[in-house]
This record gives structure tokens, C-alpha cells and sequence, in this order.
């Protein structure tokens, strides 16, 4: 799936932008505990979590994640936002919850960690 | 400057084998704009225009009856007029494509027909599933230029390489860290810090995620549990050896602590994300040889290998 087609998905808005939109996630997974992610997520996913401190960011960092989306209307820290930038991460933001962002992308196609 | 012909010369050769490589779906427009047969011409030149499209395809229902064009669009005009209908105007005759067609033959079909698109069906349903045009095709190879291009310039610097040119039987590279216990704020930074200078020295990009997780967890723990301490990471030919030691206050039971699920972190570790229990497990999982040593009252050393 395109980034372009996530953010309309997700109807969510775009905190920091490193990306051309048309770049392809081939993959997401949605949790706020961040060793569950590191276990599983591989690289290239979308991350969708409630969790917006700097550690979000070095999470999606350290597992070469490049897309990050805060649900529940969360806004990331000033901190956080800053180091998305330095390290040419996209964050992005949706006001839908946790299981209705991960449904609306799973119906539109965009696999889980176990499918691919 | 002969480096650089060089690798103008692989990239061309690359942007080949891409067209070969890539599928119709992977260059494609999902979202398709598309018109009604009995839409006016009036209403094509309104939704061209709104689009910036040059052509659309016509459908009845689900089924592709026709495509629209800037042409034919033109033709109506100077020959009839715009409350006329697209069926009356639209090709018949459309040519498709198949998604799951190598990209090449998109673009001999766009070289062949002259046309500005291709709406693309699925090979089993025969229904629309998206629309190309050349300036997918080029968006679609620039983007898979650039994460060539940065795979490469990442394996650029072999450390092996460099590593067998230094004078002498064995080279090691160390990198050592300081890690400040309890300082929620900069947890992660150390392990940032090095996943970069890995990067920089250019071992594979699987390699170094591994370790960059491993070492996470590991600065993790000291931040959460411990008074602070000091990750060094050792790199030589074939593989890099992280080890983090700490003062304290050390861990009870081993072999309960390695166990997925299992944490003694307190709820505010939780709620900022961590303390799942998943910390050790996954340092295991990433690395290929795990050693783990600590004593209550006086700290732990924890040492793990990836092989390179």
C-alpha cells in the first residue's frame, strides 16, 4: 500500500514528512508495548501505536521502520518529532482508535507481520 | 570520475532489469477516475480537468465499456457537441493490461500504441483494478532506483575489506558508550548512535538491525533497572560481540528473566511502552550467541555475538 493511500485511510494528518507519498508499506503492525514490536516487526512496516515518546522513534529506528502513526489523536513530543526528522522518518497522526486504524488498513489489503 | 561512469552504467543497466522485475500493480494508479457511458462530454472535460487526467476509462457497473480521451474529447467538440454522450464518443476498443504483467510489457505496449494509458484488469475477474501511464512507469523505477541506490551505498565500505588492508594478523574496531541509568529521556540514544556507525561501516543491513535491537533491549535495561553502565561493541572479520555491564543491583533468577513474558518493571516503565517481559527474549532471538552473568548486590554482564 502507498503512503498517500494510508494517510487517506487513516484520514491522518502528517506530523513530519521525509517521504515521497507514493512510497509502498508492504507491511503494519499496531502495539504500544515496544519489545512486542521489536520481536516481530520487519523492515519497511507501518507502526501504528499510542506510544509517543522519543522511544517510539528509536524503536521504528532500530527495527528500520520509516513510517510511524500516533492513533487516538495523539501528538508526538517535541522531542520526538525532532529526532523523526534527523533520522528522515514519516510520522503521522489519526484520531480513530487503535483497532479501527488497524481494521480500516487490513480491509484495504495491508498485511500483518504473520502474513508475510 | 571513473567510479561515477561506472555506476552510471550499472544504474542504467539496473533501470533494464527493473521493467523485467517489477509487475503492472507494483507501478500502477489504484484509484481510477472513471465516467458513466451516459456522462456528457461536457461532464469528461469538467472531471479531466478537475484531475489534470488526459483520458479515463468508461464503465458500466463494474465493466469497462470504453475509454474517454483529451482526443477524443476535441473530436466531439469541433463535430458535435458537449451534451452529447461519452458512448457516443469513447473508444471501443480498449487496450488493457493484465496486473500481474512484468512492467516491460507495459512499456513496449506504450511504445507500440502511442497511447497515454493503459487501464489495468485483473488476469482471473477481468475487472479494473487500477490505471498506468508513463509517469507511474518513471515514479515506479525512480523509487526503486533510490532503495537500490541506498542499499549500495551502504555496502559500499566493506569492513572485511579495510579490516585485511590494515598491517597486522587480527584488527578489532571497538566502540564504547556510556549509558545513564533512570534517564528516560535519552533512552535509546547510545544504541542510535551505534546503528549508525555499523551502518557507516557498511555490514549488511540485516546485521545491523539485529544488533540494533539487541542493543536497545540491552540500554533498555540498564535505563530501567540500573544505576547505568557501558555498552562496548567489539567488530572484527565476522562478527560483532556487544557487551553491557552494569553495577547493580543485579538479577535474582537467570532463568527466569530470559523467559518471554516474565518482567519485574514497575508501572511506570509499562506505561511508557516497556517492561513487557519481551527484553531478554528478543536480545536471544536477534543474536547468535547470548552470555549472561550477574550477581545480586553487584551487577550484571551481559555479552552477545552476531555472526557478520
Amino acid at each position: 500500500m502507498k503512503l498517500r493511500e494510508i494517510i487517506e485511510t487513516l484520514q491522518a494528518t502528517i506530523v513530519v514528512n521525509s517521504h515521497d507519498q507514493e512510497m509502498a508499506v508492504e507491511l503494519a503492525c499496531g502495539s504500544d508495548l515496544m519489545s512486542d514490536v521489536l520481536s516481530r516487526l520487519k523492515p519497511d512496516a507501518l507502526l501504528l501505536t499510542g506510544l509517543i515518546t522519543p522511544q517510539s522513534v528509536y524503536t521504528a529506528e532500530m527495527a528500520d521502520v520509516r513510517v510511524v502513526c500516533y492513533v487516538r489523536g495523539k501528538k508526538p513530543e517535541a522531542e520526538t518529532v525532532r529526532l523523526a526528522e534527523e533520522r528522515g522518518l514519516v510520522l503521522l497522526s489519526t484520531t480513530l482508535p487503535m483497532y479501527e486504524s488497524c481494521g480500516r488498513l487490513y480491509r484495504k489489503g495491508l498485511k500483518g507481520v504473520s502474513e508475510t | 570520475m571513473k567510479d561515477s561512469n561506472v555506476n552510471g552504467t550499472l544504474q542504467i543497466a539496473r533501470t533494464q532489469e527493473m521493467i523485467y522485475e517489477l509487475r503492472v500493480q507494483q507501478a500502477m494508479t489504484k484509484q481510477v477516475i472513471t465516467v458513466e457511458p451516459e456522462n456528457t462530454m461536457a461532464d469528461v472535460s469538467r472531471v479531466l480537468g478537475e484531475n489534470r487526467h488526459s483520458g479515463m476509462p468508461v464503465m458500466k457497473g463494474e465493466e469497462m465499456v470504453g475509454i474517454v480521451s483529451v482526443e477524443d474529447l476535441v473530436r466531439s467538440f469541433r463535430e458535435g457537441n458537449s451534451s452529447q454522450p461519452v458512448k457516443q464518443w469513447m473508444s471501443k476498443n480498449v487496450t488493457t493490461l493484465y496486473a500481474d504483467e512484468p512492467l516491460v510489457h507495459a512499456v513496449q505496449k506504450f511504445e507500440r500504441h502511442g497511447y497515454g494509458r493503459f487501464p489495468v484488469i485483473d488476469r482471473k475477474t477481468k475487472r479494473l483494478v487500477g490505471i498506468l501511464t508513463k509517469v507511474d512507469i518513471i515514479r515506479c523505477l525512480l523509487q526503486h532506483l533510490e532503495i537500490d541506490f541506498q542499499d549500495l551505498e551502504i555496502r559500499r565500505y566493506i569492513p572485511r575489506e579495510w579490516f585485511s588492508e590494515l598491517d597486522c594478523d587480527r584488527a578489532t574496531l571497538s566502540l564504547r558508550y556510556h549509558i545513564d541509568g533512570a534517564n528516560f529521556e535519552k533512552a535509546g540514544e547510545v544504541s542510535s548512535k551505534l546503528k549508525r556507525n555499523l551502518q557507516t561501516l557498511g555490514l549488511a543491513p540485516d546485521v545491523v538491525r539485529r544488533i540494533a535491537i539487541a542493543s536497545f533491549e540491552a540500554e533498555l535495561n540498564l535505563v530501567i533497572f540500573t544505576e547505568g553502565g557501558e555498552l562496548a561493541a567489539r567488530v572484527e572479520p565476522g562478527r560483532v560481540t556487544v557487551t553491557v555491564v552494569d553495577n547493580g543491583p543485579g538479577i535474582p533468577d537467570v532463568e527466569l528473566a530470559m523467559q518471554p513474558g516474565y518482567s519485574t518493571a514497575p508501572d511506570w516503565v509499562r506505561e511508557l511502552g516497556f517492561g513487557a517481559g519481551m527484553g531478554l527474549p528478543n536480545i536471544k532471538n536477534c543474536t547468535n550467541e547470548l552470555k549472561l552473568e550477574s550477581k545480586v548486590g553487584e551487577g550484571t554482564k551481559l555479552q552477545f555475538t552476531v555472526f557478520t
